[in-house]
């Protein structure tokens, strides 16, 4: 039994579709962001879904999916600040990344012009 | 055939049968079968399921002459996530939404070449459904395993 069965939570959706669950979070989410299957929550809970598995925040609580193999796909909520700073810590390294990545490039295109320039010069 | 022709070329192969819920009866038959077929050409096999699942399995096969390696899939996924052990090929059984769910799950954090075995009232229709990298073994079985057993054996030689 995961962590999560034993903490204080809300049913939101009960034995649907893992496609409804995630349509659900989304539209009743502040926020959502997307992790990968195996993604942890809480002490022990690894993320089951077809990705991109959304999470969503609204207020001071998590929404996300919890399958169980002989029962479907639930929508759980969970009250958890700690939990909700990860998310948008991860995300925020995310868009870091990205941007470095992007100058990266970015360098990289300057170079390819250089080098033309030199090759018109020539 | 082809496949299963390269999959033996360097045997052992760690191969997972990846159970779903339990309730359609073909599938523990076909997991006997398959694993039994395997182990006999040299592959390591695991079964992963729920704890109901492994419990049935253990019933039908107390020797352990058929399933040698068993493992409750929820720890199943913890050990692939922290790296802790993987396989090569893994057949994924499902006959519902649940089932395809933790199959995409598997496709997602594990190396293994995939095999979709869906099965069940509504098998066509919930393959349909498979959208990960997966060979699809599809067949309308619940009660009698021999239109599954007969696709498996057009792949597994």
């Amino acid at each position: 039994m995961s962590c999560v069965e034993q903490m204080k939570y809300d049913l939101l959706l009960e034995r649907t579709t893992f496609k409804d669950a995630r349509e659900f979070i989304e539209k009743n989410s502040d926020e959502v962001y997307y992790v990968d299957p195996g993604y942890k929550l809480f002490k022990d809970y690894l993320i089951i879904g077809v990705p991109p598995v959304a999470i969503g925040v609204k207020g001071s609580e998590i929404l996300f999916t919890y399958v169980k193999p002989c029962h479907g796909t639930f929508v759980m909520k969970i009250e958890s600040l700690e939990e909700i700073k990860r998310l948008r810590d991860r995300e925020q390294e995310k868009v870091k990344a990205s941007l470095k990545k992007g100058q990266k490039n970015e360098s990289s295109q300057t170079k390819a012009s250089s080098y033309q320039e030199l090759w018109g010069k020539q | 055939m082809q496949e299963m022709n390269q999959m033996a070329e360097d045997a052992p192969k760690r191969v997972l049968l990846m159970m779903g819920c339990p309730e359609v009866p073909v599938q523990m038959s076909i997991v006997l079968y398959l694993s039994n077929k395997l182990s006999k050409e040299g592959m390591e096999v695991t079964v992963a399921g729920t704890d109901a699942a492994l419990k049935l399995l253990k019933v039908s096969d107390p020797e352990g002459y058929y399933v040698r390696n068993t493992i409750d899939i929820d720890q199943l996924i913890s050990d692939i996530v922290e790296k802790k052990t993987d396989f090569d090929i893994c057949f994924a059984f499902m006959h519902s939404d649940a089932g395809v769910v933790y199959a995409a799950t598997m496709s997602a954090i594990s190396k293994a070449r995939m095999y979709a075995v869906v099965f069940g009232k509504n098998a066509e229709s919930l393959a349909d459904t498979v959208e990960f990298d997966a060979q699809k073994i599809v067949a309308k079985a619940t009660h009698n395993p021999n239109p599954l057993k007969n696709k498996l054996d057009k792949v597994v030689l």
